[in-house]
């Protein structure tokens, strides 16, 4: 049975992501809290923030990896966000202000039907799936994530790009009073992504809205983020405020702050190795032993032949 | 009232005891969940800081001696040293053993292909000789004069240690910059006072 979510609720009717954040924090803290004091209500806190093991998908995809979930705790709390600050905690601790409603996103370019959308709109219609998804970041550390999103290709094709769009942008929101990390100028922001269009057309490509069957929160890239599960971490843009079909290859910030070690692709790839770490192994979240990465991060039969032809050592 | 020398044990250590303290408390954060998502990746920072906190530790001792009060800060210049080398040897053997797991093939290629782990067991490897020649005796055997051209490689061992940390930084520099910028002060001032020195005494 296909379970339909209701998607066409306006931002403006959705609990606010800072009270249950809010809820959330108290939660932890409260479970650090009582854990040495009475043993039985911190084991039901910890079960309330355990809920990975039990979780189960309500509209799964055939996509999807049966490999162990990634806890929903550390899958919130160990992040990559800069603008939130470097560190893994920051994005958690930081992305507190941040307010993720109400959101509209501006489609330009080389395309037919140019606008700016809001979120609501561009959900309407769309059925959210449960997206189970290896995320392998370029610092050699992965998870196991279930998203909950839609394909990119959806959107696109409502685009309607033209002939000339042979590339897609994506660009994050700019808030540095919300966002702290957007204050110290460590990399040029607002941050940029590209995607061939092939790559952005791919059924596994999608746009996330939540993960683990709820909404995302603030320091997992809400309201709406990019996933491409066969590329590097840093390619699924998070907070996306703009989509731009052009005809050049977009420069995503990392090329522009490390162009030595950031290409345009950055396919997950074991054979190419970053100037700071090896990309043969990685460690999923939660293991004591690394593993070993798979080419375009165990998407291959689905995503090699998209660049078949193509000296992936040069195009890293 | 206690004597000198019994103070001056209490003294010490208390400064070993916090000395060891960043070690005890992220052995026990380790062992309750504590540690993030990534602990082991946590116990390496951890100790990788901690050990080019106590470098900049032990080359500081050298100016602040000078300051009225402060002369027998030398004489926890060795412990502090010596504690470097701790901090170190835990950075290394976690890199070693629980991030790499002994996997030796991994283990050359980090040194010879990422500059940042060159950079990084240059500098602990300097730091082995200093250890190793830090008791009374080594000293006596060595003679002072060579005793202390060998120890100037603790210069060597912290500049190696920054530039590790720097080149290990994807995006934000400061953190390294503020520990660079801080050895540049002692290494200044250790040079200026060489030249100094050189022109008060004698030539032999």
């Amino acid at each position: 049975m296909l379970i339909r979510r209701r998607s066409d609720i306006p931002s403006s009717e959705i609990t606010p992501e800072s009270a249950y954040i809010n809820r959330r924090k108290f939660l932890r803290k409260g479970s650090l809290a009582l854990a040495g004091m009475t043993l039985g209500s911190a084991g039901i806190l910890r079960a309330v923030m355990q809920d990975g093991k039990s979780w189960k998908p309500s509209n799964p995809s055939r996509y999807n990896t049966t490999e162990d979930l990634t806890s929903y705790q550390d899958a919130t709390t160990y992040n990559n966000y800069y603008e939130y600050g470097m560190d893994k905690e920051d994005p958690e601790a930081m992305s507190g202000s941040f307010k993720p409603q109400p959101w509209s996103v501006a489609v330009e370019g080389e395309v037919k039907k140019p606008a700016t959308y809001r979120l609501e709109d561009l959900l309407k219609g769309e059925t959210l799936e449960d997206r189970i998804y290896r995320l392998r970041c370029v610092e050699a550390w992965s998870m196991v994530i279930p998203w909950l999103g839609f394909p990119l290709a959806h959107l696109i094709k409502r685009f309607e790009p033209t002939s000339k769009a042979r590339f897609v942008e994506f660009t994050t929101i700019l808030r540095p009073e919300e966002m702290p990390g957007q204050q110290r100028r460590y990399l040029p922001f607002p941050y940029v992504e590209g995607l061939r269009m092939d790559e952005a057309m791919h059924p596994l490509t999608i746009l996330a809205t939540g993960l683990y069957g709820r909404s995302l929160p603030n320091q997992n890239g809400a309201p709406l983020r990019l996933v491409v599960p066969w590329k590097y971490g840093f390619k699924s843009i998070k907070s996306i405020v703009k989509i731009r079909f052009v005809q050049e290859q977009p420069t995503s910030t990392w090329m522009i702050a490390a162009p030595g070690d950031y290409g345009f692709y950055s396919n997950v790839n074991p054979d190419v190795s970053h100037t700071r770490w090896s990309q043969a192994k990685e460690r999923r979240i939660g293991d004591f032993l690394k593993r070993k990465t798979l080419p375009f991060n165990g998407y291959a039969d689905e995503v090699a032949s998209l660049y078949s032809g193509m000296d992936l050592d040069k195009n890293f | 009232m206690t004597s000198p020398l019994v103070q001056r044990r209490i003294i010490t250590a208390v400064v070993f005891a916090a000395a060891l303290t960043p070690a005890i408390l992220l052995a026990w954060k380790a062992a309750h969940g504590l540690l993030s998502a990534n602990p082991i990746k946590d116990i390496t920072e951890e100790t990788g800081t901690w050990t080019l906190r106590f470098l900049v530790i032990t080359l500081a001792i050298r100016p602040l001696r000078r300051l009225p009060g402060l002369a027998r800060l030398a004489g926890y210049r060795r412990m502090m040293g010596l504690f470097a080398f701790f901090y170190g040897f835990l950075h290394f053997g976690t890199y070693v053993g629980l991030d790499q797991f002994f996997d030796l093939s991994m283990i050359i290629d980090d040194v010879m292909k990422r500059p940042f782990i060159t950079a990084g067991v240059t500098a602990f490897a300097l730091m082995i000789p200093l250890a190793a020649t830090s008791t009374k005796g080594m000293i006596r055997r060595m003679g002072g004069a060579r005793w202390k051209l060998l120890h100037r490689l603790v210069y060597a061992s912290a500049t190696g240690g920054v530039i590790h940390y720097l080149w290990l930084i994807k995006a934000d520099k400061q953190r390294p910059l503020i520990y660079g910028a801080i050895l540049a002060v002692l290494l200044g001032y250790r040079i200026w006072e060489y030249w100094k020195q050189r022109r008060t005494t004698p030539a032999r």
